[in-house]
């Protein structure tokens, strides 16, 4: 025991008497400043705490065909999540949710280390649009895996292995780029947009409005409560002029080959199909492309993204006759002209070959209707000495070449009319008299693209009615979206209806034993048209080039045809990039014809109801049973196959 | 037992606010956990604060110099345990502070070595006499607080090994600081935080330790990271306005966190407001108050250090959990004593009140 002289000093007492009243006076201070002088700041913090906008996104519109069948469609998609928040030690079960979602272990371990720094709230995004066995892994491992959760989101869904691509294009997050643009300057950074074809045309109509929902959240962003909802406008649907049974044939025409097919009906201008090759898969895209996918896209020597039904400008060679043939008819030079084919020709001091010598025959006596359906060379040369380039570019501008289409689709190309002003404006030159020569065939520096092809020669075939095609019926879309092209819908050329039937008769012997092109006869159809076949270098180069030109740079083939020959219901334009010859892009134009005419034979309505066409056009009634075997289609009878292939319910790969 | 030792002497007054700051404690914690995963907490709270009044006055019963007379032993013990825990302890969120019991309890040893540093400290100086205090005896002093803190420190628990400093602090200066040793100190503290905050190489602190105890300056700037809680404790806190807000979201959707245990003071401040945080303070105050005069009256020199090493421990906690609350002070991870949720706590309190009775029942003893 000690003595009391031993006390501790009681003035030190009571120095830590006032410290700790000094401690309390700063901590009172520390809550009257939070709580009395800053309450307002600290309220209204602690209101943004607990609301959060969630945007509900809106679904994008179908995209339909003619007939309504859908052709591009919306799927739930459902992204994993590995929530951060739970108790649970993440590590542990790294293995089992590796196993089930079938992902690396590794590369799981690794992103959960990396996220250590990162705020509890936010989750890891596992894997994105995650197979319906992995969510239902997810779905059934909910208690002993409550670190895992899934978000869902509508994806795209478009028909599989490219069908139809170039022409609906597809979807992607709204670049910076874009945003900077006037047309996308109300979007905002992470909206779905259009990003080429039909998906980037309409993308005003398709794309819906997000609305959004004001939420309670607590600290982890798990929604306790909501406040107030603006409800989402989902996109509207968009029905095309194609149709899917239509397409479907052309993109079997086409097959593997590189080129373009496009079929039209020149009436109205509606796109029936179109089909560019080689194709690419924009479910690729519906999810996120990797950058090696992408790069690969795009330095394709083959060029998979380019739409060339629009956007491949080639000589159109031998299908440039028709213009020519037009031309000279109207002008009254090509009437009465005969011209003797041996093979070649000089013209201004050089010596012009025609196709013909190449198996060894001539043509012979060549009037205007011989030139067209055997596609004499000789004839054509001279006729374009007699017009001269003026005339000639001329008709062709009229008949929509060396200019847009007005489809409406982005980047669309305008192709090459030449003229003795396109000389001098784009290279500041004379016209050399000899190059006028080269054009009466299609060739040198003609360039077209499919799309133009098919108008201007269904534009012929139709009397001159030449119409602006599109993919979407106007009908369907708002005002402001009308008229939009500074292509008008129709004009009319005038074409007298002599020269039109010297021309639309001519074309359909191309078919026959005597043309061009007999092996795509189509018995009881009445099928007309055109080969081509153009040159890609100079015959001069080519032979510099020796053997290896001859295999490299093979004539790209083309064929534009008509169901009927006269005021026809269809147009397909064909071509095949290094398909050599003109009749084998005009069998794969007869396919499609074949399949055009073979469905409108199941119409009961499709009665012989034009009465312009006085050459077997038009179909007569079937049997709605569809025991009859037997068609009268104007003067021919045809069979039909009692069995029928079904119908197209959907575009492949949409349920 | 000493025929002059009754319960009338017991400071009843004392234990009355004792129990009304629990009782504050277990309402509070019963709202912030409400619905959540820890709902029913508040049930256990006050088991262990009955737990705690019958370890209090189980310790207010054998005389206190019988517990001085072994506090060597008990020193030793202390220190043989923290070191159980590191070789043996339970690793939970990074750090190893617990050893798990038989029966499924886990100890946390660095809450009742606090008591046996009480304990050693008041033996230490209230074997010296002189008036002033030598060097030396500084250093035994700080030896005696440094081991156990070292300790401590490499488990590693920053907030914990910091409250031991306040026992060795207070005695320090009762038992005769002179303003040259203070001085000194002070000096020396401050390279000390230089050394540990300014130079990379000295690796005494962990990053995230470093973080937390920095973060607290600026909160806004790192409002997602170290800041986070900082940040949602100042908004908890400033939100409650005078009166208290009635909805109390921060404490209930759980933008605070752990309102049970660590920022309770901040949930209670939310829902009560400045009127009811400032109840909570006084409550507090007038508690240290009842204790130093307890330490006056105390019957010898080692009483009074007994009790003033408790008012030392009771307002260093409240200084850095109100002061983390309000913004002032770094997160620490320091729970505000009677009020927070937790058993060690609890029974560290009441059993360091029942010293303090202890002491009281004796101070007519001479």
């Amino acid at each position: 025991m000690f003595g009391r002289d031993e006390k501790v000093s009681p003035i030190r007492l009571t120095a830590v008497q006032y410290m700790i009243l000094g401690v309390f006076l700063v901590l009172v201070y520390g809550l009257w400043r939070l709580q009395v002088m800053q309450n307002e700041l600290y309220a209204t913090q602690a209101e943004r705490n607990r609301i959060r906008n969630v945007p509900i996104l809106a679904p994008r519109g179908k995209i339909l065909d003619r007939e309504g069948r859908v052709i591009v469609d919306n799927y739930p998609s459902f992204t994993a999540l590995l929530l951060r928040d739970s108790t649970r030690d993440l590590m542990a079960d790294v293995d089992e949710i590796a196993a089930g979602l079938h992902l690396d272990p590794k590369d799981i371990q690794e992103r959960i280390r990396r996220f250590n720094g990162m705020p509890q709230y936010q989750p890891i995004y596992l894997k994105e649009d995650i197979t319906p066995d992995e969510l239902a892994f997810i779905e059934s491992h909910r208690n002993e895996l409550p670190e895992l959760d899934t978000i869902m989101a509508h994806r795209r869904l478009y028909p599989r292995n490219g069908f139809m691509a170039h022409l609906i294009g597809y979807v992607g997050e709204v670049s910076e780029e874009m945003l900077n643009s006037p047309r996308w300057e109300l979007y905002n950074p992470g909206d779905v947009v259009g990003k080429s074809g039909v998906e980037l045309e309409y993308n005003a109509i398709l794309m819906g409005k997000n609305g959004s929902r004001q939420v309670v959240v607590n600290s982890r962003g798990k929604e306790v409560g909501q406040l107030e909802q603006k409800n989402a406008e989902p996109g509207r649907q968009l029905k095309l002029t194609v149709d899917i049974d239509l397409q479907i044939a052309a993109e079997q025409a086409l097959g593997d080959r590189n080129g373009a097919v496009v079929a039209m009906d020149p009436r109205t201008g509606e796109i029936l199909a179109l089909v560019s090759r080689p194709t690419f898969d924009p479910n690729h895209f519906a999810v996120r492309i990797s950058r090696d996918e992408w790069s690969k896209l795009v330095t394709d020597p083959n060029k998979p993204l380019l739409n060339k039904a629009i956007q491949a400008q080639l000589a159109p060679g031998s299908t440039f006759k028709i213009i020519m043939a037009a031309a000279g008819l109207q002008e009254g030079v090509a009437k009465d002209m005969k011209v003797v084919c041996n093979g070649g020709a000089n013209f201004y001091g050089r010596y012009f070959k025609c196709w013909v010598v190449a198996e060894h025959r001539t043509h012979g006596v060549v009037d205007i209707s011989k030139a067209i359906y055997q596609s004499c060379d000789v004839f054509f040369y001279s006729l374009a000495e007699k017009l001269g380039i003026g005339r000639i570019a001329k008709y062709a501008t009229m008949f929509g070449l060396g200019q847009k289409s007005g489809i409406d689709l982005p980047q669309e190309v305008t192709g090459v009319m030449p003229s003795e002003e396109w000389k001098a404006r784009n290279f500041k030159q004379k016209w050399y008299a000899g190059e006028t020569i080269s054009v009466g065939i299609g060739q040198g520096a003609v360039a077209a693209t499919p799309i133009q092809m098919a108008r201007a020669i269904g534009a012929i075939a139709s009397g001159g009615a030449l119409r602006r095609p599109h993919v979407a019926f106007p009908k369907d879309l708002p005002e402001s979206m009308r008229n939009v092209s500074a292509v008008p819908d129709e004009v009319n050329i005038p074409l007298d209806p002599e020269n039109w039937e010297i021309i639309t008769d001519a074309m359909a012997n191309v078919v026959n034993p005597i043309g061009t092109a007999p092996s795509a006869h189509l018995q009881g159809i009445d099928f007309a048209g055109k080969t081509g076949s153009a040159q890609t270098i100079s015959n001069a180069a080519k032979a510099r080039l020796g053997a290896m030109g001859k295999a490299k740079f093979k004539d790209n083939g083309w064929f534009v045809g008509v169901t009927p020959r006269r005021n026809p219901e269809i147009v397909v334009s064909v071509l095949l990039e290094e398909g050599e010859h003109g009749y084998f892009a005009a069998r794969a134009a007869a396919q499609v014809i074949k399949a055009y005419v073979e469905k409108q034979r199941r119409l009961p309505t499709k009665v012989a109801s034009s009465n312009q066409a006085e050459v077997g056009a038009v179909w007569s009634t079937p049997d709605p049973e569809g025991g009859d075997s037997r068609l009268q289609a104007g003067r021919f009878y045809v069979d039909v196959p009692k069995q029928r292939a079904p119908l197209a319910a959907a575009a492949p790969g949409i349920q | 037992m000493s025929r002059y030792v009754s319960f009338r002497d017991f400071d009843w007054w004392l234990l009355i606010f004792v129990l009304m700051i629990c009782a504050l404690g277990v309402w509070e914690i019963r709202s912030a956990t409400a619905h959540t995963k820890f709902a029913g907490a508040h049930i256990k709270q006050v088991y262990w604060i009955i737990a705690g009044v019958g370890a209090m006055f189980g310790m207010s019963l054998f005389n206190y110099h019988v517990l001085l007379d072994r506090a060597h032993w008990m020193y030793i013990a202390a220190l043989a345990s923290l070191m159980a825990v590191l070789l043996f302890g339970q690793k939970y969120l990074g750090a190893r502070r617990w050893i798990k019991m038989p029966g499924g309890a886990h100890f946390q040893p660095s809450e009742w070595v606090k008591l046996v540093l009480i304990l050693a400290v008041s033996k230490y100086f209230a074997d010296l006499r002189h008036r002033e205090l030598s060097w030396p005896d500084f250093f035994k002093a700080g030896l005696l607080v440094g081991f156990p803190m070292a300790l401590v420190l490499v488990q590693p628990d920053l907030g914990t090994s910091l409250t031991y400093i306040p026992i060795a602090a207070i005695a320090i200066f009762l038992g005769g600081l002179q303003l040259r040793q203070a001085l000194s100190v002070a000096l020396v503290g401050a390279v000390a935080v230089g050394v540990v905050f300014f130079l990379p190489q000295v690796r005494i602190l962990k990053p995230y330790q470093q973080q937390r105890l920095t973060s607290f300056l600026e909160p806004e700037a790192d409002s997602q990271g170290a800041g986070y809680q900082v940040l949602q404790s100042k908004i908890a806190v400033g939100a409650g306005g005078i009166w208290g807000s009635s909805t109390g979201t921060q404490t209930h959707l759980a933008f605070l966190p752990i309102p049970q245990t660590d920022f309770i003071f901040a949930a209670f401040a939310e829902e009560h407001g400045f009127v009811g945080a400032m109840g909570v303070l006084l409550l507090y105050f007038i508690v240290l108050m009842r204790l130093i005069q307890n330490a006056q009256t105390a019957p010898d020199r080692a009483g009074t250090f007994l009790v003033m090493g408790v008012v030392a421990v009771l307002s260093f906690h409240i200084l850095v959990n109100v002061g983390m609350v309000v913004g002032f002070m770094p997160v620490a991870g320091i729970p505000l004593p009677l009020m927070s949720y937790g058993g060690s706590s609890v029974l560290f309190m009441f059993l360091a009140l029942g010293i303090v009775m202890n002491v009281r029942m004796r101070r007519f003893v001479n």
